[in-house]
């Protein structure tokens, strides 16, 4: 088992510091100052987790400036130069739908007594980048149960912040605002689905989707929901940002699939960002390679239909 | 027309090779910018994306060239076949960052032209452009007569499957695709209310 994590600290006494380091620089500093065992890092103090990749995660300045995030502009760049004035602290996520105790969760009441994983996740975005991302957050199920999932349920909704004077991108209509997004209960309630409240043992960056967001990482990046706050359980198939938009090329279940191309690129292959001017491409693996632990649940399914 | 008096005066002064000179200048600096981290953390992409759009730019400069005489007075006639050239020196330059950084399997990059619409008509419209690149040169002109004309109303195609490209890659709806676009389409429709004219007159 790994040791529980609690404190008496609330969202507001967590500092952001400016990490401009990587893991190893962090992992060499920790071993220069002598400190063995135990949360060797800074900051959350995440435990470490079985479910990391040992792949070398991409710099904290890489993960950070080159964002999706359409909330704040269609640009790479754009999250890192606008997120910076979105208010991120009150927070809260207004859980409803077919749960048992519905309610508005205060960030602080939905991490009290979770004990917070760094998960290094490789990250494979629908426009054929990737990255591995150190994350920090715990499973998405600790808290489907407790707010206690309703037999009927099937579906888990999820909704973005709706705050045009802090997020830019809202003011045009590139999509559907608020972003939405969704995923099967059985998705939902796999181990590997989190909800991220960190990066790199820091608190969330803004442009990263503070103060929490849903990582899933056998699928498209777009599914995993930046700045959330709403969740609904439903028994019906919730409608999605992207899907909405473009049906015919994003799918409800976007999983990470190199044998199914989007209908403008193919998606065999993929580019690790920080790799330079000369980086060359990868191949993309079924489900982000995470299929030992997710295959199952599409069995018997049509993968190029439910695509 | 009394900008345009000293403005025209200034250009007179201008040599069309100077074009030729400072032409190379921002891929220079693009490329040093991907090699030292200036282009952010996916280079590749970022250089692809700014030789595309330098490309476009010049395209669409080339077409306003005629309308900026006709309505503002301004006679940069002189230098629109260098523009030109220029142009498709970028637009060769983006192909080949595709070629070379992005894909580099052969197998895909055929296979990517035949079954990706907008790199179809990104590709259909560097094809246009090269026989107009060929023939922009004094021998080209006067060997072709009349024919060198007709020959190079292909930019108006061409310039349009560019513009065409570019909101066909961009994800959701967004606005720099379809201000080129409009651009574009106001640049040839000129074009065509003039022709109508003339035909009628
Ligand atoms: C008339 C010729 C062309 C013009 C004017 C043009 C222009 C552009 C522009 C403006 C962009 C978008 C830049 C941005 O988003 O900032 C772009 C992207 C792109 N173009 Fe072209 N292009 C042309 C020909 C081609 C050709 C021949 C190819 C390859 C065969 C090509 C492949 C691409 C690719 C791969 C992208 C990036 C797509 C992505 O984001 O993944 N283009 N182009």
């Amino acid at each position: 088992m790994a040791p529980r994590w609690t404190n008496d600290l609330t969202w507001a006494d967590v500092t952001p510091k400016a990490a401009f380091m990587n893991r190893r620089q962090m992992i060499a500093g920790a071993t220069a100052l002598g400190v063995t065992g135990g949360p060797a890092r800074a900051g959350l103090n995440a435990v470490e987790s079985r479910y990391s990749t040992d792949a070398d995660p991409n710099s904290f300045a890489d993960l950070t400036s080159y964002n999706n995030f359409y909330e704040f502009g269609t640009g790479k760049g754009d999250p890192a130069e606008y997120a910076g004035q979105l208010t991120t602290d009150p927070w809260a996520v207004k859980i409803d739908g077919m749960v048992e105790r519905p309610g508005s969760y205060g960030l602080e009441d939905i991490l009290k007594g979770v004990t917070l994983e760094e998960r290094i996740y490789r990250l494979r975005c629908v426009e054929a980048w990737s990255a591995v991302v150190p994350w920090v957050g715990f499973e998405l199920r600790r808290l489907l149960d407790r707010v206690g999932v309703q037999p009927s349920a099937k579906y888990v909704a999820f909704e973005t912040l709706l705050r045009p004077e802090e997020m830019p991108g809202q003011k045009y209509p590139v999509l559907d605002w608020p972003y939405r997004e969704g995923l099967r209960l059985d998705e939902a309630m796999h181990p590997l689905t989190i909800l991220a409240t960190g990066l790199y043992d820091e608190p969330m960056p803004n442009q990263n989707g503070a103060p929490i967001r849903l990582v899933v990482p056998w699928k498209y990046g777009f599914k995993s929901i930046k700045s959330i706050v709403r969740i609904t359980l439903t028994d019906s198939q919730p409608p999605t940002a992207w899907n909405m938009a473009n049906p015919r090329e994003y799918g409800f279940y976007s999983n990470v699939n190199p044998e199914v191309d989007h209908p403008r690129w193919s998606q065999a292959t993929e580019r690790r960002i920080g790799g330079g001017l000369f980086s060359a491409r990868i191949p993309t693996q079924m489900f982000n390679g995470y299929g030992d632990q997710v295959a199952a649940l599409y069995s018997g399914m049509d993968l190029a239909k439910f695509f | 027309m009394n900008i345009a008096r000293p403005v025209n005066d200034a250009l007179r002064r201008v040599p069309p090779w100077a074009i030729y000179i400072v032409a190379p200048v921002p891929a220079i600096w693009y490329f040093w910018l991907g090699l030292t981290g200036g282009l952010g953390a996916e280079p590749i992409k970022a250089l692809e994306h700014a030789l595309g759009l330098f490309a476009l730019k010049l395209l669409v400069a080339v077409l306003a060239i005629t309308p900026l005489r006709r309505f503002a007075g301004i006679n940069l006639v002189r230098f629109r076949r260098a523009v030109g050239v220029v142009a498709f020196f970028y637009v060769a330059l983006h192909l080949s960052a595709w070629l070379f950084l992005d894909i580099r399997d052969p197998a895909r990059i055929w296979a990517d032209i035949l079954k990706r619409p907008y790199i179809t008509v990104g590709m259909a419209g560097f094809v246009l452009l090269l026989p107009l690149a060929l023939t922009s040169n004094d021998w080209s002109v006067r060997r072709m007569g009349p024919g060198w004309r007709r020959l190079h109303r292909l930019t108006y195609p061409a310039v349009l499957l560019g513009g065409v490209h570019y909101l066909m890659l961009v994800k959701g709806w967004q606005m720099a695709p379809l201000v080129y676009l409009a651009a574009i389409l106001a640049l040839l429709g000129l074009r065509w209310r003039w022709r109508r004219r003339r035909a009628m007159a």
